[in-house]
C-alpha cells in the first residue's frame, strides 16, 4: 500500500490552504471532503453558483474563490464525496484512515495510510434547543444559507430569524439583497452584553469585520423589524411550525410563521479528533469543546493536526492562515524544511492570523448565547435523534448519573445517526448545571469510530489488509 | 414554504417525490429539491413518529433521511438529484435491509 505524506480532511478554507502549501513543499497530499466541490460550508457552491445575481451573497463570500485556483493547480489530490470515518494512529506513527466514497449506488470503502494528518473539519451550528425546534419548517440559518448558495432556494411567506451571531445578520442582509421578505429578527443577545463586549472594542474596530458588520447591521435594521433582548422562544405547531412565541422583559407576542431560521453561533465539530484520541478542552468564552492544540495546530496525538474552526472558532479569514501553519509544521516534521525555515515561513501566516483574530474577543463576548438558550428544561428535546427531553437528562443527572457517557447508556442520547453532534454540548451543560459542576469537569461524549454511519455492506466490502483491520480497532484511550 | 428564485440558472430535470413528478435543478441536492418543490417535511421519526424535515443541510443532523431509488435512510442533503430519481418520504423506522432490497 502506498503511504501518503499527508492526508487532509475537509476542503474548506483551512484544508485548501493547508493542502496547497503541503504540495508546494513537495509532500504527497490528498484532500478528502464530503462535499462534491471545494469551499467548505462558508464557500459552499462557490465553483458552481446557481445565482443569476452573484452580488446577493456579498464580497466576503466571493473572496473565497482566491483559495480555489491555487489549490487546483497545487498538485494535491482532491477526493470529493468522501467521508473519513476513522483516523487511527498505528504503532509505526503513521495513520490509517478509513474512507467511504461515492453515491449510495456505487459506494466504495477504502483504507489509506498517511504519515501525517491535518483535520480541517470545521464547525457546525451550535444546538438551539427550544420548544418546537424539531418541527418541519424550522431550519438553522446556515441551512437556509446553503439553500440560497447552492440552489437559489429562499423562504416565502412569513419568515422569522431568531438567535444571535454574525451569520444571522448576514443571512438577513443577503435575503434583503435577494428581495426576500423577512418578517422579524428576534435578537437573543442578552441585556448588558454590548457593554461587556465594548471593553474589547478597540481590537474590533481594527478588525476586518468592523466596518462591514456595522453597515450590514444598519441595513438590516432599516428594513427588518428587529426585536431586541429576547429572553425566551418557543415554536408552535403540530405537523409543521405555525407560530413562534417570544418574550422580552416587557412584552410577549406570538408571530405566525411559515418558517423559523435559528442560529446562535458555530462550534467545532470535534467527533473525528475526539475519536482519534486528541484531548479536548472546554473553551468557556466560546462555550464549546475544542481539541487542545499548540501554535501549529498540533494536537496531543503526535502527527495529527487540527486547522481552522475545528480547533476553536476563529472564522473564515483566519482559517487559511491556520491551515498554512499546520502545513509548515507537517513539512518540518517530515523533513522538508528545517525549524529555522518553519519559523521564517510562518511569519506571513502569523501576521495574517493576528489580523483576522482582531475583534474575535469582542464577537465571542457579544454573541455568547444566554444560558436559557443553551440549557433547555422540561419537555424540550435535547437529543433530536433519540428524542430525549431535557427533563429526562436533568433528572438522571440529579439522581447521580456520572456524565455524558453514562447518560448514553441510560437514555440513548447521542447514540442516533448524528452521533451526538446535535446534543453533545447540551447534554454536558444540563449535567453541569444540575450537578453544579463545570462543563470542563463533566467533559464531552467519548466519540468512537465510525464517526459517520457506515452500512454493514460497505464495511464487509472493505479490502482486508492490516491497515483496514487497524482502522476499525478501537483507538487507545489517551 | 420555500421556493426558487425565478432567475436561478441551471438545467431543469424531472424527478419524482412520492410518485409526483416535479422539476429540480441539475446540481440540487435531494433536500434542496424537496424545498424547491414546496415540501419542508420528509419523514417521521422511528421513536415517536414525530414529523421532521431537513434541518442543517450539511450532513450533520440526519433529519433529511429519505428513500432514494429504493434505498432507505439516505441523507437528502448529501445526495445529488439525477433525472428520473425516485424519492419517497419515510414514516417511522425502516425494515432491516435485505440483499433484495439493496438491489431493486
Amino acid at each position: 500500500m502506498t503511504v501518503l505524506d499527508v492526508a487532509i480532511v475537509g476542503a474548506g478554507p483551512a484544508g485548501l490552504a493547508a493542502a496547497t502549501l503541503c504540495a508546494a513543499h513537495g509532500l504527497s497530499t490528498s484532500v478528502y471532503d464530503e462535499q462534491d466541490a471545494p469551499g467548505g460550508q462558508v464557500y459552499r457552491g462557490i465553483t458552481a453558483s446557481p445565482l443569476a445575481r452573484p452580488e446577493i451573497l456579498g464580497d466576503d463570500y466571493w473572496g473565497g474563490a482566491g483559495l480555489i485556483l491555487p489549490f487546483v493547480r497545487s498538485g494535491a489530490r482532491y477526493v470529493r464525496g468522501a467521508s473519513v470515518w476513522s483516523v487511527a494512529r498505528r504503532d509505526d506513527g503513521a495513520f490509517a484512515l478509513a474512507i467511504t466514497q461515492g453515491p449510495a449506488a456505487a459506494r466504495a470503502t477504502t483504507s489509506v495510510v498517511a504519515r501525517a494528518v491535518i483535520l480541517a473539519t470545521g464547525a457546525l451550528e451550535r444546538p438551539f434547543p427550544i420548544p418546537g425546534w424539531t418541527l418541519p419548517g424550522v431550519l438553522t440559518a446556515g441551512a437556509a444559507q446553503i439553500l440560497l448558495k447552492t440552489a437559489g432556494v429562499v423562504p416565502r411567506g412569513q419568515t422569522v430569524l431568531a438567535g444571535c451571531g454574525p451569520l444571522l445578520w448576514l443571512l438577513a442582509w443577503q435575503y434583503l439583497r435577494a428581495g426576500v421578505a423577512v418578517t422579524a429578527l428576534l435578537d437573543t443577545t442578552p441585556h448588558g452584553r454590548l457593554a461587556q463586549a465594548l471593553r474589547h472594542a478597540p481590537g474590533f474596530m481594527m478588525s476586518p469585520y468592523f466596518a462591514k458588520g456595522r453597515d450590514l447591521v444598519r441595513a438590516v435594521r432599516r428594513n427588518v423589524r428587529v426585536v431586541e433582548y429576547v429572553e425566551s422562544l418557543a415554536i408552535v405547531g403540530s405537523d409543521a411550525a405555525t407560530a413562534i412565541r417570544y418574550r422580552t422583559r416587557d412584552a410577549e407576542e406570538s408571530l405566525p410563521v411559515d418558517q423559523v431560521l435559528l442560529h446562535q453561533g458555530v462550534v467545532p465539530d470535534v467527533n473525528l479528533a475526539g475519536a482519534a484520541g486528541c484531548a479536548l478542552e472546554w473553551r468557556d468564552l466560546q462555550a464549546c469543546f475544542a481539541p487542545a492544540v499548540d501554535a501549529w495546530g498540533g494536537t496531543t496525538v503526535p502527527g495529527l493536526f487540527v486547522a481552522g474552526d475545528g480547533a476553536g472558532i476563529a472564522g473564515a479569514e483566519a482559517a487559511p492562515a491556520l491551515g498554512r501553519l499546520s502545513a509548515l509544521a507537517v513539512a518540518n516534521a517530515l523533513g522538508r524544511i528545517d525549524a529555522d525555515a518553519r519559523q521564517r515561513l510562518a511569519r506571513t501566516p502569523r501576521n495574517a492570523l493576528a489580523h483576522a483574530l482582531r475583534g474575535r474577543t469582542f464577537l465571542d463576548t457579544l454573541y455568547r448565547p444566554a444560558a436559557a438558550f443553551r440549557i433547555p428544561v422540561g419537555d424540550t428535546i435535547a437529543c433530536r435523534c433519540e428524542e430525549v427531553s431535557a427533563a429526562t437528562i436533568a433528572q438522571l443527572a440529579h439522581d447521580g448519573c456520572a456524565g455524558p457517557n453514562q447518560m448514553k447508556a441510560y437514555t440513548r442520547c447521542g447514540m442516533g445517526p448524528c452521533q451526538g453532534r446535535m446534543c453533545g454540548l447540551t447534554v454536558t451543560e444540563i449535567i453541569a448545571a444540575e450537578q453544579r459542576r463545570t462543563p470542563a469537569d463533566v467533559g464531552h461524549y467519548r466519540s468512537r469510530f465510525p464517526v459517520k454511519p457506515v452500512a454493514l455492506a460497505d464495511l464487509a466490502a472493505m479490502p482486508v489488509s492490516p491497515e483496514a483491520e487497524q482502522a476499525v480497532v478501537r483507538a487507545p484511550d489517551h | 414554504m420555500f421556493a426558487r428564485l425565478p432567475d436561478t440558472t441551471g438545467a431543469r430535470i424531472a424527478i419524482s417525490i412520492d410518485g409526483e413528478t416535479v422539476d429540480a435543478r441539475a446540481g440540487d441536492t435531494v433536500a434542496a429539491a424537496l424545498f424547491a418543490a414546496g415540501r419542508g417535511a420528509c419523514r417521521s421519526t422511528p421513536v415517536t413518529g414525530a414529523p421532521r424535515g431537513p434541518f442543517c443541510m450539511m450532513g450533520v443532523c440526519f433529519d433529511c433521511m429519505v428513500e432514494i431509488d429504493g434505498r432507505p435512510n439516505q441523507q437528502g442533503c448529501a445526495t445529488r438529484v439525477a433525472a428520473g430519481m425516485r424519492i419517497v418520504t419515510q414514516r417511522g423506522a425502516r425494515a432491516i435491509a435485505t440483499p433484495d432490497a439493496e438491489s431493486p
